[in-house]
């Protein structure tokens, strides 16, 4: 059941082959012998009630797009009746007391919660190692981060944890650690997926989208997820396009853009991964343009103003006073405040917060909040000129494959270094695709292709048919009991 | 930018943050490291560039003013940290 992926699962229940309650209960014994992965940081109690029901609507003639499939959800998606922890001491006892429209949409396809993945504090890493529960192991070799922020839900797909996963991506969150766990990811258009009920990092740049082993299970299931929705003013009333039924098209005519600026000083290994990929989308009728992104130098500086700016203004919602953690024996409410977040965040956490607030500041606001805010527009303005010529834009994810535990925890520089590729379509807000595409030292490492406003039907479409051709997300690390 | 202590301590003050001296070395290093990158902004001209809010450039929809949810003032206050008699609790501010 395990090797089969998420679309094949659905018509294996229909053909009867497993029950959803026995994929089910694999799953849970699978997450319980690779507890050591830490991957997961809470497990739903109900679920093998729920595949029950599901297994019961099933026999009954019902149909659903994702009925009896357990998925996980990073623990950044309010869910309720179980915690929402968003790998933080702040709300390691938070039960949300509602759904995020992801978890209600999937959940209302049929789909399963497993329970809650590991992530990096408030989704602000790129390791997992900033996680209140302690880092996430990658399974492909013990002693490497995962990546993250989404490193718990990466995880447990490549682990065969689950089928799939929910992630959210600010600057790479979903991008990077499916590249380092050698699974495919879609951060889609910002707007594309509500943001209702999803933990707040920087409101300006977060997306939701899934984690899966494929292009067409994450096609699945983003067609589930995305959406305009009431209750986020800023998600979008664009139609969603049928992702599954354009994955077909051929590549031919297809015009992919290869970016001058991110060919330049290459790791050598990547470029040997990005070269045969090439010559794959090439065979399939795909015609490559070299093209330019000349601000993209700038997306790390401007995003580590934009982003701690906006997440200074969303955390400053735990006050220790109506949900989260609060101090012991505060001595006045200004101590009760201060003590309550300076006990429960984590470093890492703190410093975006602070340099956020400092970018904001009387005499700091225009030299740095609205200088970032200027850069954002130029590298927007960048890909709208390289998209008159180019259909998508293909690169590495992430600068080399998954880096060791601690081995940046002591450069920050280094570590935020990480999402050179990945930050811009953050920025721009545009959709992009992680697609595992060949191993480095025996570590998976990713392509990333990034699309055109709403375009997810043709990163989709792209990715499908590279894998059509490839076997790189069939493969599945060899785990240690 | 070089961020002092004097900085650290206003901007904690801002953003609500215990500062004191056994971690304001740690804090000062975290807001560097950040805005040491930062200012490589700075190299670049972007004079009368439009800042650049919302990548769809979009403006906040507006709904009407209508009652959409009920009071659920309970289940709300049975996440607290302390309340009692429907209030939230927080230490004394007026003596």
């Amino acid at each position: 059941m395990i090797d089969r992926s998420l679309s094949q699962q659905l018509q294996d229940l229909d053909k009867g082959e497993y029950s959803s309650v026995e994929l089910t209960q694999t799953y849970l014994d699978r997450i319980d012998s690779h507890q050591s992965l830490n991957a997961f940081v809470s497990i739903s109690e109900d679920v093998l009630e729920k595949a029950r029901q599901a297994d019961q609507l099933r026999a009954a003639g019902e149909r659903k797009p994702l009925l009896g499939i357990p998925l996980a959800h990073k623990d950044i998606f309010c869910e309720s009746g179980i915690r929402t922890t968003a790998g933080s001491k702040m709300l390691d006892n938070f039960i949300s007391p509602y759904d995020s429209t992801v978890i209600s949409l999937l959940r209302d396809a049929g789909a399963l919660s497993l329970g809650k993945t590991n992530m990096d504090e408030f989704a602000m890493g790129s390791s997992n190692e900033s996680s209140y529960f302690g880092a996430v192991k990658n399974p492909w070799q013990d002693e490497r981060v995962p990546g993250g922020s989404s490193g718990g839900s990466a995880a447990a797909v490549a682990a065969r944890l689950c089928a799939a996963a929910t992630g959210t991506d600010t600057g790479g969150s979903i991008r990077q650690p499916a590249a380092f766990c050698g699974i495919t990811g879609i951060k889609p258009t910002y707007g594309r997926v509500s943001r209702w009920g999803m933990i707040a990092y920087a409101s300006s740049l977060d997306q939701a989208g899934p984690l899966a082993t494929s292009a067409e299970d994450c096609a699945l299931l983003l067609s589930v997820m995305a959406g305009a929705d009431e209750k986020d003013s800023t998600s979008s009333s664009v139609p969603v396009d049928n992702y599954s039924e354009s994955l077909s098209h051929d590549l031919k005519g297809k015009k992919i853009g290869l970016c001058v600026e991110y060919m330049e000083d290459l790791d050598p290994e990547m470029s040997c991964v990005i070269e045969a990929s090439i010559k794959i989308l090439s065979q399939l009728g795909a015609e490559f343009i070299d093209i330019s992104l000349p601000t993209s130098p700038m997306a790390i500086p401007a995003y580590y103003i934009i982003a701690p700016a906006e997440c200074s203004a969303n955390l400053s919602r735990y006050d220790g006073v109506r949900f989260g953690y609060r101090c012991e024996n505060p001595a006045n409410l200004e101590d009760l405040y201060k003590r309550s977040r300076s006990e429960s965040f984590g470093q890492e956490v703190k410093n975006r917060i602070m340099v956020g607030a400092f970018a904001l500041s009387a005499g700091y606001y225009d030299a740095y909040y609205k200088k970032a805010q200027q850069i954002r527009r130029l590298i927007k303005n960048d890909f709208l000129e390289a998209f008159k010529s180019v259909d998508a834009i293909l690169g590495p994810t992430t600068p080399g494959p998954a880096f060791g535990i601690g081995e940046n925890t002591d450069d920050p520089q280094a570590m935020y270094l990480q999402d050179i590729y990945t930050i811009s379509a953050n920025l721009a807000g545009l959709p992009a695709i992680s697609l595992p595409a060949g191993f480095i030292k025996g570590l998976p490492a990713g392509i990333q292709l990034i699309g055109r406003y709403f375009d997810e039907a043709t990163l989709l479409n792209i990715g499908h048919q590279f894998q059509a051709q490839t076997d790189w997300h069939t493969q599945a690390p060899e785990l240690s009991q | 930018m070089n961020v002092t202590e004097e900085v650290v301590r206003n901007i904690a003050e801002l953003a609500q943050l215990k500062v004191d001296d056994a971690n304001i070395k740690q804090l000062a290093e975290g807001m560097q490291n950040i805005l040491t990158l930062a200012d490589q902004m700075q190299a670049i001209n972007t004079e009368g560039v439009e800042p650049m809010s919302n990548p769809l450039d979009a403006s906040q929809r507006l709904r009407s003013d209508a009652v959409t949810e009920g009071n659920q003032r309970e289940l709300f206050q049975s996440i607290a940290p302390a309340t009692e008699a429907g209030l939230y609790l927080v230490p004394r501010v007026v003596e």
